[in-house]
């Protein structure tokens, strides 16, 4: 076999026959835009009943009585159920993770026990045969409440005045980390400039198209249950409902097909989902739930409410030399199991200043409790914040020393050739491309055409801006991510393909797609891992009866980690099918190959189908030697091991204008340059980075969850929550570097979050840009026009 | 909230199939056809008018069919996602779709191709401004718009060189 072994590490992606790097269309998305698609809400089981929540109205509140006589009496009810009731049935959950050192938060049921802690919080659960008369009953539950003084503010949280939530823990503090160099201060003492700021983000969230639903299919007979769910990674799902309904995990299935959005929205733990899974239990029959609008709002995770005080030093020709940041954030009244909302600042903290050369860092980061929803990972986790903030100081330095934003990148980004290193945050670093990436941006930019036209224009009032963003993204994540920090969330991946007995590929594989292409890149790679056409081969996501174990789709390691067990695997069953081949031709399986579906002696043309060989293995095995067995199913994992994590990296830019009467800011165009690696298909990466992007306008100008002086989520419609619109975003435009990291053949890194993370540091530079021949600054996001205002002198 | 709960008659004509029904005076269109005739390719995203995914047809104009009620559509034809892709009304915007990647998800996409059909049907030479203003009433939280408007684009373009405008 070692004439095979040897083509197999030398696999060109660039040959003709190569499906990996082209823009193939994906065969999904004919079914999806004919409205044949299958969402949860879209499945209807015999003898389904549909559950409504009963949410609590208050920030902090004691539950004095739950009258429910009422309701119970109401038309279609079926059964009314508490917090306690569930907690009889469902143990409670703890989201920790044990590498994030110091992290706390207490156990959490599904339903509210004995107080509720945020508005929205689901206190009673209301069975009936269908939702409309669930929510009717919902009405008439009677719920006495005793409000509670609440903790809303992070900047008050840990006062010595401020309301405890959890009062076994004497304060409101959930995790607290520090990442020191050591010589901070005295390169900001010796410094010849020292620039400082303090950012704040606004909370946001993912407002997926689909709201979260889940149908929760108990059979008593069996003790199984089959769980439907829109969500993103279904072992961990598994695992989840089997271990807090005391279930055996092998008979807990987890089905995922058509997922509507999810952008980490769908990848928590949620207490209306478990209470789904235990009515189900409870009542053994199929129980429905699916959030409506309102819910989603109160319920779907948060993110990105953080304060950040940053402080950048630089010698006198603008080397950076030392950055300090002091992160804050409150992320509701627990820590979201399995994964944490610790993650989000831990990440800041380890990516803050990542592509930059300085030596010294100081970082140091807080999370604390309030009563508002929870907040944990959604698109980009941290990202937006590190690079923002970064990039943030890198141009106030620059425009106090006289740089320009270009220049002062490329005299302060980590060379090309200086890989693999670290970053003084303890992040490795395998190989990047910042200085290719932002000398591409700006060539596709016209960055020098765009600066004289801006100048040219100021002098008639208009204010244009310039802003540019470096960044890097965590992406195919090792076991350092979760697994070490004793969550049961899976950092291997695995594929089972087989060839089967009409000569197709069948590939299953335990990453997920929600629309980004995933079955579509997995084809690819398995076609061309074969020698076969795309049309050929079948790929199976989200089910976990039938795919291997895997960890699913997160930090952007679908496309890297799955992908690469996706091409072992093909790589394993072309080595079985040439042995196979080499049997029934005579010949050796070094001197055959598979083109175009055909094994064939390499260098010929004239060969045995595939449908011929499967054939013959699977119908005609009388004609095979007596002691040789075709093995045509194969399965093999991958799990990246040299590297805590595979770092992509890219630069983005932003034109746009601002109004200075009106303070709207009108975007111009975005560019996105990413190296991500080996690009499988150019198309769904830029059409990642695109819609990645727009999810970082929404967070830098329009989404903000705004909640009163009460812990009133105040916007929690979606014709209140601003999202980006077709008419207010520009075109953006793509290009690619390609790094291929070492750590696989494949050579792919992630895609999915590096323009959600890089573009908001881009708009608040350009809008900055634009304000500064007015000596007016923004340091706050959404940068609605009232910030812009307000930084204009012109509300107060 | 009784009379909200009262059966009101129905007959009407849905993808060209008649259909007979006692519905509740409160139920709304949108739900109607999923829950009462399956046809599960018009999506509820926000039930309260805003995110365009339930967007249907009724007597040939786009209609949120969250916001109208089923008893209202008493008379009526109406064109959901199934019957124009059967007609192949939809085909070549969809297969646009397709190639552009105009969809990730696939959620709104039923409702954005009913904009867009109704669109190139009053305006078939819109720019791109035009497309975009049009999209106002449907949201897509994956694609960013970019494709979708390239899509819509292709499909005016190519109407207009069959047509030697």
């Amino acid at each position: 076999m070692s004439g095979f072994d040897e083509v197999t590490k030398e696999l060109n992606f660039d040959s003709p026959n190569s499906y990996v790097g082209r823009s193939v269309t994906r065969p999904n998305a004919r079914r999806l835009a004919q409205g044949r698609g299958q969402y949860v809400d879209d499945i209807v089981l015999p003898r389904m009943v549909h559950v409504a929540y009963c949410r609590s109205p208050h920030a902090h509140a004691r539950i004095v009585k739950i009258e429910t006589k009422e309701a119970a009496a109401m038309p279609g009810v079926v059964r009314i159920v508490t917090g306690a009731e569930i907690a009889m049935v469902c143990k409670p959950y703890v989201g920790v993770l044990t590498h994030l050192q110091g992290m706390r938060s207490p156990p959490q049921y599904p339903l509210a026990m004995d107080v509720v802690r945020w508005q929205g919080e689901p206190v009673v659960a209301v069975v009936a045969q269908s939702r409309a008369e669930a929510e009717d009953a919902v009405e008439a539950v009677d719920v006495t409440y005793e409000e509670l003084p609440a903790a809303l503010d992070a900047e008050r949280a840990l006062d010595p005045d401020a309301v405890v939530i959890h009062k076994e823990f004497g304060s409101n503090l959930c995790f607290q980390r520090t990442v020191d160099t050591g010589g901070v201060d005295a390169a900001m003492t010796s410094a010849h400039l020292v620039v400082e700021d303090t950012i704040h983000f606004g909370r946001h969230t993912g407002v997926t198209m689909e709201p979260r639903a889940i149908l929760a299919d108990y059979n008593r007979a069996e003790e199984s249950m089959t769980v439907y769910h829109c969500g993103q990674s279904p072992h961990m799902m598994q695992g989840i409902i089997a271990s807090r309904l005391s279930l055996d995990e092998h008979r807990v299935r987890i089905v995922a097909r058509d997922v509507g959005g999810s952008f980490g929205i769908k990848i928590h733990t949620y207490g209306d989902e478990i209470a789904a899974c235990a009515l189900s239990l409870m009542l053994a029959r199929p129980v429905k739930f699916a959030a409506d609008r309102y819910e989603s709002f109160l319920s779907d995770i948060h993110a990105r409410d953080h304060r950040v005080k940053a402080r950048l030093a630089l010698d006198r020709d603008g080397n950076m030399l030392a950055l300090e940041i002091d992160d804050l954030t409150g992320v509701g009244p627990f820590s979201m199991f399995p994964r944490s909302s610790g993650v989000e600042c831990n990440q800041i903290l380890n990516l803050t200043g990542g592509p930059y050369r300085h030596k010294e860092y100081r970082a140091r980061g807080t999370v604390v409790f309030q009563n508002k929803n929870m907040m944990c990972q959604y698109r980009a986790v941290g990202h937006p914040i590190a690079i923002a903030v970064a990039e943030h100081m890198v141009d106030q330095a620059a425009a106090k020393l006289g740089i320009d934003p270009a220049e002062m990148r490329k005299k302060n980004l980590i060379p090309d050739d200086a890989y693999p290193c670290k970053s003084p945050s303890g992040m490795r670093f395998e190989a990047l491309s910042h200085h290719q990436c932002m000398a591409k941006l700006l060539e596709l930019m016209k960055y020098d055409e765009l600066r004289r036209q801006q100048a040219g224009l100021r002098k008639k009032g208009v204010y244009r801006g310039i802003g540019l963003s470096s960044f890097i993204e965590v992406t195919n994540p090792s076991p350092m991510f979760y697994g070490v920090g004793g969550a049961r969330i899976a950092a291997q991946d695995g594929c089972t393909i087989k060839l089967d007995a009409n000569g197709s590929i069948i590939a299953a594989t335990g990453v997920t797609e929600q629309g980004q292409g995933t079955e579509t890149i997995m084809a690819q790679i398995a076609a061309t891992a074969l020698g076969v056409e795309m049309s050929c081969v079948k790929v199976l996501t989200g089910d976990t009866d039938k795919v291997p174990y895997g960890g699913g789709t997160w930090a952007s390691r679908a496309a890297g980690i799955g992908g690469e067990a996706v091409l072992q695997a093909g790589l394993a069953l072309k080595r079985n099918i040439l042995e196979v081949g080499a049997v029934i031709l005579k010949s050796n399986a070094a001197d055959l190959d598979i083109v175009d579906g055909k094994v064939v002696k390499q260098g010929t043309e004239q060969g045995l189908t595939l449908a011929e060989l499967a054939r013959i293995c699977y119908y005609r095995g009388n004609e095979l030697p007596v002691d040789f067995q075709p093995e045509l199913v194969v399965t093999r994992h991958y799990r990246v091991k040299d590297y805590a994590f595979v770092f992509s990296n890219g630069a983005q830019g932003c034109s746009l204008e601002v109004d200075t009467d009106t303070g709207f800011v009108k975007l111009l165009k975005m560019w996105c340059v990413d190296d991500c690696g080996r690009v499988i298909n150019p198309k769904l990466v830029d059409e990642q980075a695109r819609g990645g992007i727009v999810q970082g306008i929404g967070g830098a100008l329009f989404e903000h969850c705004l909640y009163d002086d009460r812990g009133q989520l105040l916007n929690a419609t979606m014709a209140d929550y601003l999202v980006p619109m077709a008419a207010e975003m520009p075109d953006i435009e793509t290009a690619h570097v390609e790094t291929p990291t070492k750590t696989s053949m494949l050579g792919a890194k992630g895609a999915g979050e590096a323009g959600t993370g890089g573009a908001p540091a881009a708009i608040m530079n350009a809008v900055n840009d634009a304000l500064r021949p007015l000596g007016a600054k923004v340091t706050r996001q959404p940068i609605t026009p009232e910030v812009v205002l307000r930084a204009l002198g012109t509300v107060r | 909230m009784k009379a909200a709960l009262e059966s009101v008659e129905i007959s009407l004509t849905v993808n060209g199939e008649r259909v007979r029904r006692s519905v509740p005076a409160r139920l709304n269109l949108a739900d109607f056809l999923r829950n009462e005739l399956e046809l599960t390719g018009t999506h509820v995203g926000c039930e309260h008018g805003v995110c365009g995914a339930c967007t249907v047809r009724v007597d040939g104009e786009i209609v949120r069919g969250c916001l109208m009620f089923a008893c209202q559509s008493d008379g009526c034809a109406v064109d959901t996602i199934e019957g124009l892709s059967d007609s192949r009304e939809l085909e070549e915007l969809q297969s646009a779709f397709v190639l552009t990647n105009a969809l990730q998800c696939g959620f709104c996409t039923p409702g954005v191709l009913m904009a867009a059909q109704a669109l190139l049907r009053d305006e078939p030479n819109p720019s791109r401004e035009r497309i975009r203003e049009y999209l106002a009433g449907n949201y897509c939280r994956c694609t960013g718009y970019q494709s979708i408007v390239d899509a819509i684009e292709a499909v005016a373009n190519a109407r207009a060189a069959r047509s030697g405008r």
